[in-house]
This record gives C-alpha cells, structure tokens and sequence, in this order.
C-alpha cells in the first residue's frame, strides 16, 4: 500500500511495493485504453511518462479536502495546505538526497530551474570575456538560456564534443577548461540518444578549476539514484512529469551558500520578509525564489510520484529497464536497414534509430496506427541531429511499466515499416 | 479507422522515392524555403515565372514521404499555369487535406491522392508545406516561411 500523501506526516520510508511488471502496469490506468482499436503500447517515456493512480489520487484528494493558499492564512484549511505543500518539498529533498529542504527550490520543471540559475547565479557571476561550457548533446533547454546569458555578457559558450557512439570526450573536455571557466552545464542523461555522462568525473574536473556544476537531470531522476551530496553538484534539476509526477512542477536543488548569494528570480508575493516602497527584504531560502502561489497540487503530486518510484525502488526499476534496452537493442540491431544513433557503454532506456530511406515522421505514423506511441523528430537537440547527419530520429524510451511485449510489439511494426516503405 | 493504405497511396510513395522536378533552377529570380521546426522537414522551392506563368519550377531538401511526395506533385501540378492558377489549386488541396470538403477533388487531378491525409490532422502540414514556400516564392518574401 502507498501512505497517503496528503497525510500529514514528514516522509519516512515507503513501504516497499513489490515489483512485478504486469501488476505495476495495473497502476496505471491510461495504459488499459486503446489507440486506434489497438492496445496503447506507450513507448514516449522520455518526453513525459504516464501517471499511476496514487498520484492521480493525491491531486483529487487535495482538491476535494485540503485545497487553500498557502505561508498565508490561519485557517485550517491554510495550514494543512501548507503543511502538505512543505513536505512535498522533503519528499524531494529526500530524493536527491539534498542536506537542506532550504537548498531544494520547486519550480515549473527543468527548463524553469535552468532559466533560474542563468538569470541570477549567471547574471550576478558571469561577465564579459568568461566561459560556459555545455556539451554536444544538450537539450535545447539547456543551450538557449546560456546562449542568451553569453549574448547579454559578451560571455563565450564552449561545446564539448562527443564521439560516434554519442559518449563525451573527456580529453577534449578537459582541454576546454581554463582561468575564464565559470560554469558546466551538462545533462545528467541525454533525452536523444541516453548516454549517462560520466558526471562524477566532469564534477571533480570542473571544481579543479574553480567553476560551477549545474547538471540537467530531467532524464536521470526517473532511472537512477541521484545524490547530490555524494555528487558535490553546485546546481541540479529536474521535472516531475518525467518520473510519474504532473506536469508544471519540478525541482531545483542548490548548495546553500550559492543560494544565499544569489539575488531573486522573480518578485513577487512569498518570496519577500517585508516591503516598503524603499527597501524589500527577501524571503529566506528556498521562499526567496518562489515568487507567487506555488503549483500546490503539482508539488503534492510530484512527492506522490517520488514516493511511489521510492516504494518499489529505483535500483529495481533500473534493472528492469536495463534487461528491455539489452533486448531492445539487440532486437532492433536485427532489423535490415535500421541504424541506432546512440551507443554509449553507459545508457538509460533510450533506443533513437534511424531507418535507410523512410523517414523517421512515417515510421511514427505507421507505428501510432499500431497504438504504439513513439518519438520522431530533432528531440529537442538541433545541435546533436547536426552532430550525427541526420534531420531527426525515431526514439523508444523506457518506464518501469514497459515489457519484453511492448518491445516485441515495436519490432513487428518497424518490420511493416519497411514493407510499406520498401 | 483511417487506413495506412489511405496515407501512403501508391502515387505517393513512388514520387517520395523518386522526386520529379529534383533540383536547383540556375538564374531563377524567385525562391522560398518552407520549414517544419516540428520534424526539422525542409525545403526550398525554386519559380521562375514570366508574364504571370510558372514557366519552371523545382524544388530540393528533405522531409518525410509526405512532404516530399506533395512537394513532387505540386511542381508537376503547377508547371505552365498562371500563377492565378497556382494559387487556386492550393486553396482546393488545402480544402481537401484538411477534410473541409472534397468539392475540389476533381479539379485536384493526381493531387487528389492526398486526401487520405485528412484523416490523419498531425500530417497536414507535411502535405502543404512545399505549397506554403511555393506561395511565398510568388509573394517574394525572404524570410523562410515555417509551418509553426
Ligand atoms: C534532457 C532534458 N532536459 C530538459 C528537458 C526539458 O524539460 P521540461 O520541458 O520539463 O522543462 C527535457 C525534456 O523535454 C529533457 O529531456
């Protein structure tokens, strides 16, 4: 059973749920409908995943019994709103192991928190003629903010190459560092071709040479542990609705003392200890950042979300996931025509392929009249498409909930692909 | 249920595979490119039109069966017509891509082929995108026109 999660009470921990793939599947309820006539094979992990019914249940509970603004009124409604609301926050302090719910920031999702920590640990710390380094492989939400700062500070954004099986160089990484290094910006878990950087190593490099660390982990929460203590990361984020959680809220952790120092994002209600038309004293952390009423229900189903993943496990899952991408990928290898992009020793649940003479837009019709639910297109990552020659990519992604079925169900309809399309 | 077969005609696969009217126009004075940021399809369309006719056209770049195969038809469909023409037949085939009705698909000729596409909304655009260019090549507007 999953404890309620608008109960009140700080997180402790779940109670393990036992993972059996056909039951967990029955949490579900969206993977029991039908797509075209045919049972939905949902294979678009990495884009957003399906919700189980725990969290569903957390939204309508607080809807129905608890919902009130919340830091702001003495009812009890008020209370209980804001009690729910702050251990959600523990529930996500808890999960990236963070020493602090001040260092753990709710924000709108990954693309919010990176936007963040450019606007205002960027402006206040980046100027003319420092460096930014990102890698090949970034999604666009982590390009563009940098982008946008380097412009407005006459900064330089440096771009660590990756060889063809979409791993990072780390020689040519380290060759990037220098005195005017002030910050990596890399992805924990790359959406388009699901490399797990190696980003213990890229941590200790960068803080050789003195610069900050923010790690994009919008594809690593759902599939693997995340320690950010034991990681000693300066910044990192993710989004709820790709591990379980709603859309509109995700999570951005700091150290402490770079919080501190950062002056505010947005200005606003609750983010303020007292104003007056002179002088406005900011809110302490992590209130400083969190101008307005906050996505309440979504920080609520968020912590249901993490909470269900900690209930059965992360190490579980990603060893389930692990053994369906071996046999994905064997299975497609096997397809004539069909070329992987993305071959990394170190991967999550990603397979991006490419098929000779179909593009990647008619496999996803004919797939989706098959109920299978896919990704075609750049994902997000210009640059990296650039990188491989392609223009887009097909991609499977993985969730707890995918079986050897779904995989074999994928095989069959690319085989059809190629007889529509031969 | 829409059917694949319904999509993917013959006429259409084939002109995918093997594009009419595939290349650059030297010394043409009107050109647009047509973009999908969606799917990252691109194409440019190249006119070179006197007193009012599209004397020739061509096109290049890349995209799905679709795309490809309406950006093929089209060059054929409109080569030798007045531009008046042009525009005609792009509001018919826009009609009946987008199932508004199919009181143009006999005027559509082979074009007709694409109607099948209106049972599937998300490929529209793929379908009218080289039409999309092909208008802003006659407007002689610069910027690349994008489907979003
Ligand atoms: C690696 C990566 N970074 C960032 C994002 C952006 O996340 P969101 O759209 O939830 O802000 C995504 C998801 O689209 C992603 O896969």
């Amino acid at each position: 059973m999953m404890t309620a999660t608008n109960a009140i009470g700080w997180p402790h921990a779940a109670e393990p749920i036992e993972f059996d793939v056909y039951r967990r599947r029955a949490d579900f309820p969206i993977l029991s409908r039908k797509v075209h006539g045919k049972p939905l094979v949902y294979l678009d992990n990495a884009a957003t995943a399906q919700k189980p019914q725990a969290v569903i249940d957390a939204l309508v509970a607080y809807y129905t019994t608890e919902n009130a603004n919340i830091h702001r009124g003495v009812h009890a409604l008020s209370e209980q709103a804001t009690e729910s609301y702050e251990r959600s926050r523990a529930v996500a302090q808890h999960t990236l192991n963070a020493a602090d719910t001040a260092e753990t920031v709710f924000v709108r999702g990954t693309t919010e928190g990176i936007n963040l920590v450019a606007q205002t640990w960027g402006r206040a710390n980046i100027g003319r003629g420092d460096e930014i380094i990102i890698s090949a492989m970034e999604h666009h939400s982590n390009i563009v903010p940098w982008q946008l700062l380097c412009e407005e500070k006459r900064a330089r954004l440096r771009v660590a190459p990756i060889n063809d099986d979409g791993e990072l160089l780390l020689d040519e990484f380290e060759k990037l560092f220098g005195p005017r290094t002030k910050l990596v910006a890399l992805g924990h878990i790359s959406n388009a071709l699901g490399t797990i950087n190696p980003v213990s190593q890229v941590i200790e490099l960068a803080h050789r040479f003195h610069a900050r660390v923010l790690l994009d982990g919008a594809q690593a929460v759902p599939h693997l542990k995340v320690d950010v203590q034991a990681l000693d990361v300066d910044f990192y984020v993710f989004s709820g609705h790709k591990v379980y959680g709603p859309t509109g809220i995700g999570v951005l952790y700091g150290k402490r003392q770079l919080l501190e120092a950062m002056p505010p994002y947005q200005g606003g209600g609750d983010m303020i200890s007292s104003v007056t038309f002179e002088k406005t004293l900011y809110n302490r952390l992590p209130h400083k950042f969190e101008a307005g009423t906050p996505h309440v229900s979504g920080a609520i189903g968020l912590a249901a979300a993490l909470e269900y993943v900690q209930a059965i496990g992360i190490d579980r899952i990603a060893a389930h996931e692990q053994e369906l991408l071996s046999y994905a990928t064997e299975q497609l290898r096997a397809i004539p025509g069909l070329r992987l992009i993305g071959t990394a020793r170190e991967k999550a649940g990603v397979v991006s392929f490419v098929i000779d003479g179909v593009h990647p837009h008619d496999i996803g019709t004919v797939l989706d009249q098959e109920g299978i639910a896919i990704r075609t297109g750049h994902h997000c990552a210009q640059p990296l498409m650039q990188r491989f020659g392609v223009p887009a990519t097909a991609r499977a992604s993985l969730a707890l909930y995918n079986t050897a079925d779904d995989i074999e169900k994928l095989v069959t309809a690319l085989r059809k692909v190629r007889e529509v399309f031969a | 249920m829409a059917e694949l077969r319904d999509l993917y005609q013959e006429v259409i696969l084939e002109h995918s595979k093997r594009p009419r009217n595939y290349r650059t126009l030297a010394g043409t004075s009107l050109s647009a490119e047509g973009y999908n940021p969606l799917c990252g399809d691109h194409f440019v369309i190249y006119v070179d039109v006197e007193d009012g006719r599209i004397r020739d056209i061509s096109f290049q770049g890349s995209g799905c069966a679709i795309s490809k195969a309406s950006a093929s038809m089209m060059t054929q469909a409109v080569k030798g017509k007045p531009t008046a023409d042009a525009e005609k037949l792009f509001m018919d085939f826009h009609r009946v891509v987008t199932g508004k009705n199919n009181v143009g698909v006999d005027d559509l000729g082979k074009l007709a082929a694409f109607a099948g596409v209106s049972e599937f909304p998300v490929r529209v655009k793929c379908a009218t995108l080289a039409w999309h260019a092909l208008r802003a090549a006659l407007a002689g507007e610069k910027q690349a026109v994008s489907t979003e």
